[in-house]
């Protein structure tokens, strides 16, 4: 099986360009629904004995004349969250407890109160900046450092970029439709998929680094074809497992990190995608600018 | 190494593994051909001593408070009013007065640590199993200073009324530092709740003068620089015992004693960070992830044995081994295990699967090209070795980041991040053994020989 897969890059560069498109305009059209992680502030979940919906508690906090919460939301079974700035303590939200108590006939128990300072959000948040940046400065080194070239090393990182748009954007889309956060596990699952995205991309590069030493003269296009050819039922397979695992968490993991494993499931998707069919062809284009380049010079 | 060897070395760590993984206790009951046992195989805890090294294991897997359920308080100290030079003893003054609070509690395993990230100073508390956490909170974050303090101009006294503040008044000198000791107690004439206290031996001569000095003037008493009374002093004190009244209801004058007891806080603190979870959500959790865990496991080695055959029957042995080995090491190291940590458990899973993915279409690839079964079996092993290397040093390089072994200010140094790390690190590096050394034993020895 050896076919010309660089021979359909305008496809891929299509592909990819819709699935950028759509998450830029994602992310700066609506923007990310952060956690209080980032923002400071307060969530309470209320567990009751019977379900109860957003509506019921809006309409029992109204008739109680409660301050009224940031948002309701529905975060786990009978259980209801809701979002306060920091001036919130645990105090008012047992006296909250209670008004609504009075007001559904149901006595709900505190489940889950986390409280986040002003101060330590903006640390949160810059700490993650820095986290990404140094990630991605060492994958950079290290990949251009085995492959003795920097065209890999900043394809690599590339591929690693559209990954992490293309999972920033589905969350954009994610919060803008299902009111999905952005918080910390988020950045957590981002960072492990910087880390896979390069970890497929290297697999693939390793077949050209082989071939290359194998069949000197060769030209890098054939060698891409080839790679990807021999790479591509490894890739499939060993993202299926990891595929397997997250979606069994997805499904039956709890709801604390449901959208926790989504990010790594969409990336695990998009990072098998973009090593044979963004990383590669990058290289490929790079090596034939390269080329032409020269040829002008001359 | 023999083949033989290795495998002999395999077994054994495995049944060494295994002897952590299970319970504690575990029953064995036995009927065969006339032979009747009954009995209880206890594991015991390791002790070791040697001087002040100390190393102590119960085999318990340690669980966060996200799946164990309890609070964890960040409070922030003010240091503005602090002088350079008593900072750290200040600090340190101030975690020992919590730690002596938390365990009024009676918490066991709550950690209180301090921690610095730029200019600010942090204390870290984790109270397992606490449920009622707005009292915790606010008697850890009391500062509770009480100061004796006496009039600015005594003849104000003579003016009933006149409201007591920091301004009309002067420390006396007596603080709650004095004290050697407070308890509630009742007043002997009105029955009013009260607090009763006996100062220190070097504070009963303080006392003793300042109650001389001030007889027939109010001694105000300040908390937290808000008065909370002022008792005309009739006789001099010199016996060292006093007691309280400031119309306190029982509660209070306990909370105030053991406040008192633990000492004031040197420096003031804020609550910057609350995370409190029901021992219940965490509960669910830890079940959910289990059986999502075992679902996707079996998945795994089904896929892997439909396609790979006899070669994946192995990958997933090793695979099992590669489970059994992790928890024996999360109860060995220990590690505290929270949901980040399973979910990068499970995600180390998928990768320990990668590096047999990677070795088996080598090993096909070999095959296609004509070479016998053995060779190509090695050549396979040989050959994936380069992209299992580079492809999971990548990934520890973010394991390494995430995780800041170094404790660096600029980057995470606590929470959820570091949890997850620490799994998927120790995973990769297991997987890198299970993978490759446990599978390629497996496979010299159990492997197609005939050809």
């Amino acid at each position: 099986m050896n076919l010309n897969w660089m021979k359909l890059r305008p496809l891929y560069l299509l592909i990819s360009g819709v699935a950028l498109s759509l998450s830029f305009y994602s992310i700066f059209v609506w923007g990310f629904r952060y956690s209080i992680d980032f923002t400071g502030g307060v969530t309470v979940d209320y567990r009751f004995p019977s379900q109860q919906s957003t509506e019921a508690i809006k309409t029992a906090l109204g008739i109680n004349m409660e301050e009224a919460p940031k948002s309701i939301t529905q975060s786990a079974e009978r259980t209801i969250q809701l979002k306060y700035g920091p001036e919130f303590n645990q105090e008012k939200a047992g006296k909250l407890g209670a008004s609504l108590s009075q007001a559904l006939g149901e006595n709900p128990e505190i489940v889950r109160f986390e409280s986040v300072g002003p101060a330590l959000s903006q640390e949160i948040l810059r700490k993650t900046y820095v986290a990404v940046a140094i990630a991605s400065l060492g994958i950079l080194l290290w990949v251009t450092y085995q492959f003795k070239s920097l065209k890999f090393g900043v394809s690599a990182i590339l591929a690693m970029i559209h990954d992490s748009v293309v999972l920033l954007g589905t969350f954009a889309a994610l919060g803008h439709y299902m009111g999905v956060e952005v918080d910390i596990l988020f950045v957590t699952a981002m960072l492990t998929i910087l880390s896979f995205s390069v970890h497929d991309t290297i697999v693939v590069y390793d077949r050209v680094r082989e071939s290359m030493r194998k069949h000197p003269g060769v030209p890098l296009y054939d060698l891409a074809n080839k790679a990807v050819s021999e790479t591509l039922v490894r890739s499939v397979n060993n993202s299926l497992t990891i595929i397997f695992m997250l979606f069994a968490l997805f499904i039956m993991g709890g709801t604390t990190i449901k959208w926790f494993v989504a990010a790594l499931l969409i990336g695990t998707i998009s990072g098998t995608y973009s090593s044979p069919f963004v990383a590669v062809p990058l290289l490929v284009t790079w090596e034939e600018l390269e080329k032409w380049w020269r040829g002008k010079k001359r | 190494m023999l083949p033989v060897k290795k495998l002999a070395f395999i077994f054994f760590i495995t049944f060494l593994s295994l002897l952590f993984v299970l319970p504690a206790s575990y029953p064995i009951k036995l009927d065969f051909l006339g032979v009747r046992v009954d009995s209880t195989l206890v594991r015991q805890p390791i002790l070791f001593r040697n001087g002040d090294f100390v190393f102590i294991r119960d085999f318990e897997l340690k669980l966060g408070l996200d799946l164990a359920g309890g609070s964890h308080l960040t409070f922030e100290a003010d240091v503005s009013k602090l002088p350079q030079e008593d900072l750290v003893s200040a600090l340190d003054g101030t975690r020992r007065a919590i730690e002596r609070r938390v365990n009024i509690f009676g918490v066991s395993e709550a950690t209180v640590q301090t921690s610095k990230v730029g200019q600010s100073h942090r204390i870290l508390i984790e109270l397992p199993g606490v449920k009622d956490t707005q009292s915790a909170v606010d008697l850890i974050g009391r500062t509770a200073q009480l100061d004796f303090r006496e009039l600015v101009n005594p003849d104000e006294a003579t003016v009933s009324g006149t409201p007591l503040t920091l301004a009309n008044t002067k420390p006396t000198g007596f603080t709650g530092a004095d004290f050697k000791r407070a308890r509630p107690g009742f007043s002997s004439t009105t029955s009013e709740p009260i607090i009763e206290f006996e100062t220190k031996d070097e504070g009963k001569k303080k006392f003793g003068d300042i109650t001389s000095r001030l007889v027939g003037k109010p001694l105000a008493i300040f908390l937290d620089e808000n008065p909370i009374s002022a008792p005309i002093v009739n006789t001099p004190i010199t016996e060292g015992v006093g007691q309280i009244n400031g119309s306190f209801t029982t509660s209070q004058t306990k909370t105030l004693s053991s406040l008192l007891n633990s000492g004031a806080l040197p420096i003031p603190v804020t609550l910057i960070e609350q995370r409190t979870i029901e021992a219940s959500l965490g509960k669910e959790s830890v079940q959910a992830s289990v059986v999502a865990g075992v679902v996707g496991l079996t998945m795994v080695v089904l896929f892997m044995v439909l396609y790979y055959g006899k070669l994946g029957f192995l990958a997933s042995t090793a695979l099992v081994i590669y489970g059994i080995l992790s928890l024996a090491l999360y109860k060995l190291i220990p590690i505290v295990l929270t949901l980040p940590g399973i979910a990068g458990f499970i995600l180390s899973v998928g990768m320990a699967v990668d590096s047999n993915i990677l070795i088996f279409e080598r090993m096909k690839e070999e095959l296609r090209a004509g070479k016998r079964w053995q060779d190509a079996m090695e050549a396979g092993f040989g050959r994936a070795w380069d992209s299992i290397r580079d492809a999971n040093i990548a990934t520890l390089v973010t394991v390494f980041i995430l995780f800041n072994p170094l404790n660096l200010e600029f980057l995470h140094t606590s929470g959820p991040v570091r949890g997850f790390a620490l799994t998927l690190g120790l995973g990769i590096a297991l997987s890198l053994f299970t993978g490759v050394f446990v599978t390629r034993t497996l496979l010299r020895t159990f492997g197609r020989r005939k050809e």
